[in-house]
């Protein structure tokens, strides 16, 4: 043994510094247990002599550095300026970019929520014209794009095909000066003709000046030009002046707006239902009634007030007579012809009138402000008019019971408002 | 006092300085080896191929041309590597002192002296390293590392080049 150990003592010593790691390895992997002593040993001893290097580093080298870097500043600002400038456009195009990716989106999602069948296609170019308004399309006939087809937007019309190459298609604007399609109004169902200016808004033509249009009203695509298919929206009236014969209606194209990059080319259009539009505001402000100077007094019925809604002097005078024909258990339009009428010198507001012995004052008696500032049984009843004998030509056949004598109502009762609901007294009956 | 007693009174202080000399040597430069592996790729990255460690065991193993010395030494650089590393303490070291061991055994029988040779040495050393390393990776902790043979080489290359320069220095500082 000891002869072998003095023959081979580098190799029984290297044997043993092995065997020793190996098994020093194997307990920190067996017991997932580190060394901590041998490390911290080694991390004493190492990192005292960084923290020196780096000191020395830091106040030799790295003053030079500092001195160099100084030295290099101006070329470095330049440098930035540059990076700065090319940073701003390329923010620019990345903006430009993200805006076309949300307009796409909502293509695609206004594609598969539409019922026509559409293919999206983006502007490539402009057309040469001076005035004229088109643009090429990148969807030609190869795509099924034929010429007549229209292009819209999921904000409005765009224009129609006007040329399908292959590859590419040639698409009228809206604000083209030739470009004509119908639409037809949201509100009002106004039927009219869209056509280009050469700018950024529209007329829409042969809409009678009787008709009504309001500014801020949608029109949108009627479907008579065979083009766009009935439903899209066109553009909402910006302006809206009597012509000679027609209206000028001016209306902003909601499909331009911001710019046309993104399309739909409608290959099957379907029509649709126009939007029921909500009824408009009024641009004036409606006030609350004032209160009342005596609200502190408790309220006094009166019965023999009309109501509010009876705004006019025929509608109180067949308030009136109503009333007056209650009292007396007589209904009105039941009577056969002979039979007793109400007794209409009863009526305080004709009666008063008849006092006066003028027929106008018949058709002021029933004055609101009369009405208001005396009670009804103070005032003076109107007489009766006497009827006309033109009154019997339109009165009712001769009943078999005796007639009825029935005064005519005074008037106003002849106003188109008076009698167009409730029955009416008879104008004259003839016995 | 005679020329006797002057040689007394002045050779052990000699001695004792030569002594400080090489325990200085014997851990300054490995400690500056080992440093230098850690903090220099801070700021110079592709100085991170250098293996100081390994060229100063080699150094050391075939200066030394004691196989045992070698085996402590190489080692003790091992141990310390893999103290500051993320690896169970034992990797480097056995693979240093194979190279330690290996080399000094080299020394024996070669004249290292001559920088053919030494250039060889270190081209082999290192590949020989960086491969049993690999082997051991794989074999002890079952990691799935890559081994670069073309890359291997070229640092080889570099590293026996930068060895040539090294043990020169390292060979006056000695004598000196």
């Amino acid at each position: 043994m000891d002869f072998f150990l003095s023959r081979y003592r580098n190799l029984t010593v290297l044997v043993i510094v092995i065997v020793a790691q190996l098994v020093l390895i194997a307990y920190q992997v067996k017991t997932n247990h580190d060394v901590p002593l041998i490390r911290v040993w080694a991390v004493t001893a190492v990192t005292p002599v960084e923290q020196v290097l780096e000191v020395v580093r830091r106040y030799t080298w790295g003053f030079v550095e500092d001195y160099f870097v100084l030295l290099n500043v101006k070329g470095q600002n330049d440098r930035l300026k540059r990076e700065n400038g090319d940073l701003k456009l390329e923010n620019h195009y990345l903006k430009s970019e993200l805006s076309t990716a949300d307009r796409a989106r909502s293509l695609a999602v206004f594609q598969t929520h539409s019922q026509s069948k559409t293919v999206a296609a983006r502007v490539i170019g402009n057309g040469t014209g001076a005035n004229s308004k088109v643009v090429f399309v990148d969807r030609g006939s190869a795509s099924g794009v034929e010429s007549g087809m229209a292009v819209i937007t999921p904000d409005g019309i765009v224009g129609k095909v006007v040329d399908a190459y292959p590859t590419a298609s040639l698409v009228m604007l809206v604000a083209d000066p030739t470009f004509a399609a119908g639409v037809i109004s949201q509100k009002n169902h106004v039927h009219g003709t869209l056509k280009g200016q050469g700018h950024a808004e529209c007329l829409v033509d042969y809409v009678q000046n009787e008709e009504p249009v309001d500014v801020g009203e949608w029109f949108y695509t009627s479907g008579d030009d065979r083009i766009f298919p009935r439903g899209f929206p066109v553009g909402q009236v910006r302006a809206v002046r009597n012509g000679k014969v027609f209206k000028e209606i001016y209306i902003t194209p909601s499909g331009m707006q911001g710019g046309v990059d993104e399309v739909l080319v409608v290959l099957d259009g379907v029509h649709q239902e126009i939007p029921d539009g909500q009824a408009p505001s009024p641009d004036y402000k409606i006030l609350a009634l004032p209160s009342n100077p005596t609200a502190g007094a408790p309220a006094q019925p009166e019965p023999s007030t009309p109501p509010s809604f009876l705004a006019t002097d025929a509608d109180r005078l067949r308030q009136q007579y109503k009333q007056a024909g209650t009292e007396q258990n007589h209904v009105f339009g039941e009577g056969v012809p002979g039979s007793k009428p109400p007794d209409f010198t009863k009526i305080p507001g004709i009666r008063g009138s008849n006092t006066n012995g003028s027929p106008s004052a018949s058709a002021t008696a029933p004055n609101p402000g009369a009405t208001a500032g005396t009670p009804p049984s103070q005032q003076v009843p109107p007489k009766p008019p006497v009827a006309k004998p033109a009154d019997a030509a339109t009165a009712p056949a001769k009943p078999k019971a005796a007639p009825p004598r029935v005064q005519p109502p005074p008037a106003p009762v002849e106003s188109d408002d008076a009698g167009s609901e409730e029955p009416k007294p008879p104008a004259a009956t003839n016995p | 006092m005679t020329e006797y007693s002057e040689q007394i009174l002045t050779s052990p202080p000699t001695k004792e300085k030569a002594e400080r000399i090489r325990l200085v040597w014997l851990i300054l430069i490995p400690l500056l080896a080992v440093l230098s592996q850690v903090y220099v790729p801070r700021f110079v990255p592709f100085l991170s191929y250098l293996e100081l460690p390994l060229l100063i065991t080699l150094h050391f193993a075939l200066s030394r041309r004691g196989p045992t010395a070698a085996v402590f030494y190489g080692m003790t650089i091992g141990l310390v590597q893999d103290s500051l590393s993320h690896q169970p303490i034992g990797m480097f070291g056995i693979v240093k002192t194979l190279v330690g061991y290996f080399a000094a055994s080299v020394s024996l029988r070669f004249d290292v002296e001559n920088p053919v040779v030494t250039f060889i040495l270190a081209y082999f050393f290192y590949f020989f390293h960086q491969f049993f390393y690999w082997v051991l990776a794989r074999a002890l902790l079952g990691e799935a590392m890559l081994f670069d043979v073309q890359q291997t080489l070229i640092f080889g290359l570099l590293n026996a080049i930068v060895a040539l320069a090294l043990f020169r220095v390292l060979d006056k500082l000695k004598v000196a």
